[in-house]
Parts: structure tokens; sequence; C-alpha cells
């Protein structure tokens, strides 16, 4: 089900998807703060330019408009990158969109360390945090540009407020086009007995390339991506718990308040089972090229590989 | 529609004291909340509600209706207490305000109760929220006109500021911001000038705690309609107590096209209530059971 064909950036599904939707006829709106070419919804703004709002580098602004045009019956789509939105604009983000639960879809791309060059000020690792703590936003962090597209679908055809998360990078491509997204479904990428590896976003192929490396030792290796964050699957994570005993979490973004967080939570409440944490260890970020920073910072299929060896241990001491 | 057009001024100022009445009484009821920046912007809501917005409170998201953002949140009371006078519901849910169980919370929450346009609390978010609005009316060819209501505290919010700029860039002519400008904000005065007298410090760069324990010059927003001209915006300035001068405000604002209008109305933090009247202790806090009976007495018809 899963095959490496090409590259390309999960921010580049946006403007694409938006013309397609908008074709379709839904009645979508995108409120742009000066970001919107790098993000690709300036596209959709060359398309229907009635529909693409400018309003400067003014992301509070930006978020307030968003929720009154949704307020008045649109679909409204604000896209910026990570660090700016929510980070410049939470409150609104909070009060405007989540407690009225507006029809409003934040497209965050640029996130993670792997924006690389631009360095700490510009790498977002504590996003999902925010957006996982406010109530009736759904969060999908898509591990490649065919579930960016259907994660935009989603958040289109379904009413009430959406975080999407894309990157910068061309990173590989691991769906077909036949993949289907499916909210709080955490696609099983590799079945396993002896260990789970769950990562999201460009962590997933890196999860899969660990687990490659753990089959050559012999170690079956399940692998999950937990792209739909919010609402999450505790079915898949307590199988994982339950049948393979023991957690590796994989994740460009802060160890508090992610992915990891998230596992550790389910699991603690159902299934207690050892789990590795991997991503930014309270720490921020630096320049340097995106792969090169995921080698830094301990990101890559042989840390994972590592982590899971060091769980297989505990578990059979 | 229920908008009641040509009300007489007298009929404006009874149904004003009637709203009066309802703040000092939720208010007092509860023990908290804020009447006096509610009291302030009285009048700008009966001139709104009685004599200029279309509404209709059996139909509160009929597409057509004028938008009334109150972006001072915190000014709960007078919003319910004009939705109540309006029709949108009895008031005598009003006593209910800030309990739990009610659906009148401490600070606006969207469509709690129906006909409150927008949640608020966190200051500055009201005019990027009239602008969505405005323009999502431009796109589906609806005439409704929104009219946003604005605090001192509000203009000092960056957010504001960026929304006045985008709305005047989209030469947007649907929104009217009007700013009660009671000059008091949640911790004292927001700007020396108006309150020269007060004291007898020397004007100084900056704020000062005064002998009340109140901040004197939080923030100055002058020349607060020149700010607003140099935005984009047409600007005028009235007396927010005189219903002659606000209706004449608003209905000049609705005329004026190609750019918003923003309205600054001079009002009185606590109006109607003598010994709230410009006390920044009453921003936050209710009259005891004794006050409450004064109160009452001078907001008597």
């Amino acid at each position: 089900m899963v095959k490496e064909v090409r590259t390309e950036a999960t921010r580049a599904a946006l403007g694409p998807t938006l013309i397609k939707l908008a074709q379709k006829g839904l009645d979508i709106v995108v409120v742009d703060a000066d970001l919107g070419v790098s993000t690709s919804a300036a596209k959709f703004g060359k398309e229907f330019p009635d529909r693409f709002i400018t309003v400067g580098v003014t992301e509070q602004n930006m978020i307030g408009v968003a929720a009154g045009l949704a307020a008045s019956g649109k679909i409204a789509f604000a896209s910026s990158f990570a660090v700016f939105m929510p980070g410049h604009c939470f409150d609104q983000v909070r009060m405007a969109v989540a407690q009225p639960n507006l029809n409003v879809k934040l497209v965050a791309s640029h996130s993670g360390i792997v924006v690389g060059e631009d360095g700490a000020s510009a790498q977002a690792l504590e996003d999902l945090s925010l957006m996982l703590s406010l109530p009736n936003f759904r969060v999908i962090v898509p591990a490649d540009v065919v579930q960016a597209e259907q994660a935009i679908e989603t958040a289109a055809n379904n009413d009430g407020p959406f975080y999407i998360r894309t990157v910068r990078p061309k990173t590989p491509v691991i769906y077909d086009n036949g993949h289907q997204f499916a909210l709080g479904k955490w696609d099983l990428l590799r079945p396993g007995s002896d260990v789970t590896v769950i990562a999201v976003g460009v962590l997933v192929k890196a999860a899969l390339d660990a687990a490659e490396l753990l089959a050559q030792e012999g170690v079956s290796c399940r692998v999950l991506n937990a792209a739909s964050l919010k609402p999450a699957d505790t079915e898949a994570t307590l199988a994982a718990a339950v049948e393979t005993g023991a957690i590796v979490t994989a994740e460009d973004h802060q160890v508090h308040g992610g992915l990891g967080s998230l596992v550790a939570q389910m699991t603690a409440r159902h299934t207690p089972v050892p789990i590795a944490f991997l991503g930014m260890q309270d720490c921020y970020g630096v320049s340097g090229r995106w792969d090169e920073l995921l080698e830094h910072f301990h990101l890559t299929p042989q840390a994972i590989a590592e982590a899971a060896r060091e769980l297989l241990s505990r578990k059979s001491a | 529609m229920a908008s009641i057009s040509g009300a007489s001024v007298p009929e404006l100022e009874r149904t004003a004291r009637r709203i009066r009445r309802h703040i000092v009484r939720m208010t007092t009821e509860v023990n908290s909340g804020h009447p006096g920046g509610s009291l302030s912007s009285v009048d700008i809501l009966t001139a709104l509600y009685f004599h200029v917005l279309r509404y209709d409170p059996k139909k509160p998201t009929w597409p057509e209706r004028d938008r009334f953002i109150m972006s001072k949140g915190h000014a709960s009371p007078a919003m319910y207490s004009v939705l109540a006078e309006a029709g949108y519901f009895p008031s005598e849910e009003l006593m209910t305000f800030r309990k739990l169980g009610s659906r009148l919370q401490g600070h606006n929450i969207m469509g709690m109760p129906p006909g409150v346009e927008m949640s608020a609390g966190a200051l500055g978010m009201g005019l990027s929220f009239s602008l969505g609005l405005a323009l999502a009316g431009r796109m589906d060819n609806l005439d409704y006109h929104v009219y946003c209501l604005l605090s001192d505290g509000d203009c000092n919010e960056g957010q504001t500021w960026e929304a006045a700029a985008a709305t005047s860039h989209h030469r947007v002519d649907t929104v009217t911001a009007i700013v009660d400008y009671n000059h008091i904000q949640n911790d004292g005065f927001s700007d020396y000038t108006h309150f020269v007298q007060r004291d007898g410090h020397g004007q100084r760069p900056g704020g000062w705690i005064d002998d009340q324990g109140h901040t004197v010059n939080i923030l100055s927003l002058q020349p607060l309609a020149d700010r607003w001209r140099a935005f984009g915006w047409n600007a005028q300035e009235v007396n927010g107590h005189q219903f002659t001068e606000i209706i004449d405000a608003l209905e000049k604002a609705k005329q004026h096209k190609g750019q918003p209008s923003v309205i600054i109305c001079q009002t009185t933090k606590g109006k109607g209530v003598s010994f709230m009247e410009n006390n920044p202790s009453f921003h936050g806090k209710a009259a005891t059971k004794e006050q409450l009976e004064q109160a009452l007495k001078e907001l008597a018809d």
C-alpha cells in the first residue's frame, strides 16, 4: 500500500486542492497574511480573486476576519507559517474560532525543525501542543503531499475548526493516489509484533526505514501513521500496546504536548507500556539543511531503530 | 421589522433608563460584573437597537440583519439588557447573569443567547470579525451594515489597528466602528489630559499611580480621531449620551461611501449613577445592596 515514487512538499497541496474544491462548488474563501505564495494558497487567489482576501502581515486580524467569514456561512481557510499561526495569534484562535466552534480551517506550513536554514525563530516546535489543547479543533499532520490533499478535503467537507500542519521541504511521497484519509484512524503502514513506532509528518518515512533496519535484525516492527492527531486512534494505540508491548513515538516537535504525550496519556489510562519519546528534547533548533538537522537532533531511522532496540531490552529484562 | 423607526428622544431616554436599571440590578444580584463600561455604552446601544439596526428578534440568524458586534465583551450586562428590551428573551432571565447554568456568561459568548453575534472578552477582536462579516456580505450581495463597539482598551490593542488598516484597504463602507470613549480602563484612566484637574501631578511621560491607587495615563489614545483618519477612516466625534447626536452620526456614517466610518463617542464611565460616574472602581465591581437602592432612585423615571 505504500511506495516511494517521488518527493513533494506537503505545503504544495493547499492551493491546488482549494481550487479543485471551489470548482466543485464549495463556498471557500481564503484569508492571506502575506505568505500565500509560500504556503501555495496564492494559487487559489489567482483563480478566485474575489474569494482571496489579503490582509497584510496581521495574523491576529487574519483569524478574526476568517471567523467573521465563517460566521457568515463561508468555509474560511487561513494559511501562514506555523510559528505565526498559532504562534502569533493563539488567543484569537482560541476565543474567535475554537470557543464558538466556527468553520475555520488553519493550514500552517513551514512547521518543525525541517524548515531548516531559517533557524530557531522560524522553527515551530510548539504548535501541536497549543492546538491539541483546544476543544473543538481537529488536528492533522499529513505524512506526505497525497495525505495533505486528503486532509484539506476532509477539513473542507467537515464543519468546524481544523488545524493542518505542513512542511516546506520536498519530502518522500509514501502514499499512492488511492489513499483515503480518515479522521481518527491511524494507518497501519507495516505490521509487526515486537515493537511499534508511531510517527507523524516527515518522521513517518523515517519510521518505515527504521522498521526495515530492524527487520534485518529479525525484529518485527509495527508502524502507525498518526496523521489524525485529534481525534486520535485510541484503538490502534491500545492494540499496539497490547500486541507489541513497547512503543516509540517520533515527531518533529517538542516532546512535551505533542504525539508522545498523547500516546503516553492513552496508554497510561488503559495499558501502560514502555515508551521512547523521539522529538525535540525541550530545546530549540539551529540553522542547517533540514536533513542535517534531523541527523543533528537524532530524528533519523537509525535513532528510531536504536530507541526500539533499547525498549526491547527493557521488555526482555 | 422590529426596528422602531423614529422613536422619539424621550422614548429612547426611558428605554435607556430601563436598561441602566437592569445593569445595576443584575451586577449587584451576582455581586460581580462590569457596570461602569456597561453604563457608558447604554445610549449608543439604545440608539442602535431602537432607531438604527435592521433586525428581527424572532429570526436572530436572518441573513439580511444588520450586525452589532460588541468588542468590549466585559460590557455584557449592557449587551444582554438591550437584547432583552429588544425582545430576544424575557428580561427576567437577566437575573441569572454569571450564575451556574445561565446562558448569560460573564463575557459575551456567540449565540448565547441568540442575538449575541460574537464571543468577546479578550479585547481587540471585534473589528477584525466585523470586517469578515462585511466582506461576506459583499460577496453575497447582501446590504447589511456592521456596527462594532470598541472601548478605550480595544483601542490599545494592536489587533484593532490591524483591522482598521485592513478595513480601509478593502474600501469597506459597510462597517461603522463606534468608540465608547469613556477614558477609563481596568486599572484607571486611559489618558491624563481628559482628567487634567484630577491631581497635582505635572504631566510626565508614561503612567503613574494616583493617591487612590488607580493608574493614571495608562496609554494615551490622543489624537484619537486623527489616528483613525490616518488609517483611512471617515471620523466623527459626538457626545455619546445625546441621542440626536448619536443618531445623526450613525446615519451620516451609513451614507458615507468608499471608506469605513468611525464615530468617537465621548462618554462617561458609570453614566447615570452618581457614585459610579468617572470612578474606575466600578469598572469591574458591582454596587452593594445599599448602593443599588440609591442607583435605582437616580435611574427612576
